[in-house]
């Protein structure tokens, strides 16, 4: 039975992998710097490990919002999720996991009556602002730097392109790893309180339950990198946007850095004990994020070429896709509860 | 292994530049020898020139294979191809001047030799400046413009010694015609080394500021 629920997190997996691996390596391979085989096994092989070992922060933000105690519940959040994604990617906006999830949990939240903590809302929808603003800076001043660097070196054509492939394939390795860290709480986050597994122990190495969860949800990814995420990169490395392999590099080592910085704990602790700010661990739309960085590469350029309308089109989709999950994972709720008798939160 | 090819293709695309700076210096040699009357020698330098420009071919296909077959610079690797063969084009037109020289023997009045000297100077001052630039636009593009306008400069003086050669040539009353379309086109000849440099140059400008965005 829990399979069975589980499916809609891990078409949520599917769905994610098909279409943000490409944030991580479409120029990469859209361009022909690195084969698709080479980019989807490494894409693979880091969001599973990033999901595996780097997703408990961002759940457990997702968690605070609202917390799933029936599978059937949370399958149907997801479900929402999934079902929102679909309906704004059909209508042509663009859409992110991280927002239709949030809306998902809110429409579980309101349909069992359970009070929405506000100030985890808050934390959540502002960093979808700031996440995007940080790649702006990040992307910007990395771009200032990656110009001057090879002048200043004076590095062999032939050579910076050998640089900038080995580039591309660390940064996106980093990128691939940040990702499953940071999104996994979106594919696996409202099943981890109804999840049946237990820690195991193997060779002296102890795997949580909630590890062997997003294991599982990595490998949905995986799944969705490899069988479907082609298409979308070279899509992305030819039409949509035309970036070089050095920008290219520039924008997915911003994005991954914006994505790491909103998921990893063990930074998280280290700027605490260090007394800096902390960001909060909330899962961020990888998309956005991509876009923010490409933007601050537009600046470094002097702000020509930008689309102004792009930004309101994706905030946009801040407000609509939360509220249109919301109401899916409302009425759908309503239909598992009274039409297929399933309990979908602990009275 | 990602670097070794990468260092094979640099130290070919080095030694295609070496090979066309070398032409252009055994074609100033060989111009002298001629006028010098030092049969010897420049036929010493004929050879080496067919050689350098064989050279200089299988450099560069080797050079062009490598870049498409191993999918190198997807980016710029037609910009690359487009430099390589526009290079060679000066080199070619060396060795066919050359080569004319030792086939037709032109008869060039004593009084001339200086300025067919003089001439040839240029065009390989231009030529040299553009394998400058080269060099410069496959590490640090920014100085590329200190070579190019030299390029355009011993181009643009060489046309003009061309110019008043011709026109002394076509003055001078004891010259047949025949003598002087003659020479007139052997003048040509090696003025053209220095207009294709100029062509090289005109690409190198495009190709500067595309890697500069």
């Amino acid at each position: 039975m829990f399979f069975l629920f589980l499916t809609s997190g891990l078409f949520l997996g599917w769905s994610l992998g098909a279409n943000d691996a490409s944030n991580i390596f479409g120029t990469a391979v859209g361009t022909r710097m690195v084969k698709f085989r080479t980019a989807a096994i490494i894409a693979s092989l880091f969001v599973i490990m990033g999901a595996t070992f780097s997703g408990a922060g961002t759940s457990n933000t997702l968690g605070k919002l609202g917390s799933i105690d029936q599978l059937a519940g949370a399958f149907i959040v997801a479900l929402a999720a999934a079902v929102s994604i679909l309906i704004m990617t059909r209508s042509g906006l663009p859409v992110s996991t991280s927002q239709a999830i949030v809306g998902g949990i809110i429409g579980w939240n309101i349909y069992s009556g359970t009070p929405t903590d506000i100030s985890t809302l808050t934390k959540i929808v502002s960093s979808w602002i700031s996440g995007p603003l940080l790649a702006v800076g990040f992307a910007f001043l990395i771009y200032k730097l990656f110009l001057a660097l090879p002048r200043f070196l004076q590095i062999h054509l032939f050579r910076l392109d050998a640089y900038t492939r080995l580039g591309l394939i660390t940064v996106g390795a980093f990128g691939a790893y940040s990702l499953g860290a940071n999104n996994i709480a979106n594919v696996m986050g409202v099943f981890v309180s109804v999840s049946p597994f237990h820690a195991v122990t193997v060779m002296g190495i102890t795997i949580s339950g909630t590890e062997q969860l997003f294991f599982l949800g990595g490998l949905s990814i995986a799944v969705g990198i490899f069988t479907y995420s082609q298409k979308v990169m070279m899509t992305v490395g030819e039409d949509v946007l035309k970036l070089t392999p050095q920008a290219a590099l520039v924008v997915v080592l911003a994005g991954a850095l914006v994505l790491f910085l909103f998921s990893s704990e063990s930074l998280e602790q280290w700027l605490i004990v260090h007394n800096l700010p902390t960001l909060p661990l909330v899962p961020i739309s990888s998309s956005q994020v991509i876009i923010g960085a490409i933007i601050g590469i537009g600046i470094a350029h002097g702000g020509r070429g930008i689309q102004y309308q792009v930004l309101g089109r994706i905030a946009s989709g801040w407000v609509l896709t939360p509220i249109i999950a919301m109401v899916i994972s409302f009425v759908a709720l309503f239909f598992m509860e009274n039409v297929f008798k399933q309990a979908v939160y602990l009275p | 292994m990602l670097f070794k090819k990468t260092k094979m293709l640099e130290r070919k695309m080095d030694e295609f530049l070496d090979v066309t700076s070398e032409t252009g210096l055994a074609f100033l040699e060989a111009i002298k020898n001629y006028f010098d009357n030092d049969q010897a020698k420049f036929n010493d330098h004929l050879k080496k020139i067919n050689d350098l420009e064989n050279r200089a071919d299988v450099l560069r296909r080797g050079i062009e294979s490598q870049l498409y077959t191993e999918t190198l610079i997807p980016e710029s690797r037609g910009d690359v191809l487009a430099l390589l063969e526009t290079t060679d084009n000066v080199t070619n037109q060396v060795k066919e001047t050359i080569l004319d020289f030792s086939i037709e023997t032109p008869v060039v009045p004593k009084g001339l030799h200086k300025d067919f000297i003089h001439l040839t100077e240029h065009s390989v001052n231009a030529m040299d400046e553009v394998v400058k630039a080269i060099r410069h636009f496959l590490r640090n593009p920014m100085a590329v413009r200190d070579y190019l306008h030299k390029v355009y400069y011993y181009e643009k003086e060489a046309d003009k010694v061309a110019e008043a050669l011709k026109r002394k040539i076509f003055r001078t009353e004891t010259l047949d015609l025949s003598a002087k379309s003659h020479l007139r086109f052997f003048i040509r000849h090696i003025d053209s080394v220095a207009d294709k440099a100029e062509d090289v140059a005109d690409r190198l400008t495009i190709y500067t500021i595309k890697r500069s965005i």
